[in-house]
């Protein structure tokens, strides 16, 4: 799966793109985060504000309950300030 | 991007809706708003309203050199096409524009611009308030700031007023 980060989590995390290996057992986006979160302080510091962390499943925004369902590219972002 | 929306919901009631050009471009480069509402103006002699709105950077009192959109190439367009085809839906609009820029954006530059057309003024105005109400809070765009000074400032955080605001077309 490709991921995707942007704004302030991009910077924490220190990169804006990567491809991973899902774990079989990961299923939600919620899970996913909880899997970040855990490989290192990196990752556990830009998801640390959960509920400010928008995803978007291929494209789409998507709820942390949404299944990942074979989704092929997931993004991390903070609430949007375009416009 | 342009493509046309037709009301497709089949509750909708049968009238006269015309179907809306729907024009959506992310770019670096400015645009010209005269030029903008002129295109919707001529392209339908039925339009008897043209609403535009235009955001503009500003210095928030001195304190800032720019801000930095960052944005999301493709969910930017397809997210705010998203959001046009839904106004089309609700207001019988004959047009609808939305660009918005990315890269680092001046005081007094130009953001984002948004126009619609229509018979009647009703249907543009409320079309052009929902497509920023729901630009603001679901396109994926972020400014961060730079400062006068020469230091970088943080990211704009999301406002709960632009949150209400378009809560308020689901009531």
């Amino acid at each position: 799966m490709q991921l995707r980060y942007f704004a302030w989590v991009r910077e924490r995390i220190g990169r804006d793109a990567e491809t991973i290996e899902v774990p079989a057992d990961v299923a939600t986006v919620g899970a996913l985060i909880d899997w970040l979160s855990a490989r290192d302080e990196a990752y556990a510091g830009a998801f640390a504000e959960r509920d400010a962390i928008k995803v978007a499943l291929d494209q789409e925004h998507v709820d942390h309950d949404a299944p990942l369902n074979g989704a092929r590219e997931a993004a991390f972002f903070p609430p949007m300030t375009g416009g | 991007m342009t493509t046309h929306a037709h009301p497709a919901d089949s509750n909708a009631p049968q009238d006269d809706r015309p179907s809306a050009a729907i024009t959506v471009r992310i770019q670096r480069e400015d645009f010209d708003t005269a030029r903008e509402i002129e295109r919707l103006s001529a392209a339908d002699s039925n339009v008897g309203a043209v609403v535009s709105f235009t955001g503009l950077c500003r210095d928030e009192g001195g304190r800032l050199s720019a801000l930095e959109l960052e944005h999301y190439p493709g969910m930017a367009e397809a997210e705010i096409e998203r959001i046009a085809r839904d106004a089309a839906a609700r207001w019988p609009v004959t047009g609808l524009t939305a660009i918005h820029r990315h890269g680092k954006i001046a005081p007094g530059e130009n953001i984002v611009l948004v126009v619609a057309a229509s018979r009647h003024r009703a249907a543009a105005f409320q079309a052009a308030d929902f497509l920023m109400d729901y630009l603001k809070t679901r396109a994926p765009f972020w400014k961060k700031e730079h400062l006068r000074d020469g230091g970088t400032g943080g990211w704009v955080d999301a406002r709960e007023a632009d949150k209400k605001a378009a809560d308020r077309w689901s009531r």
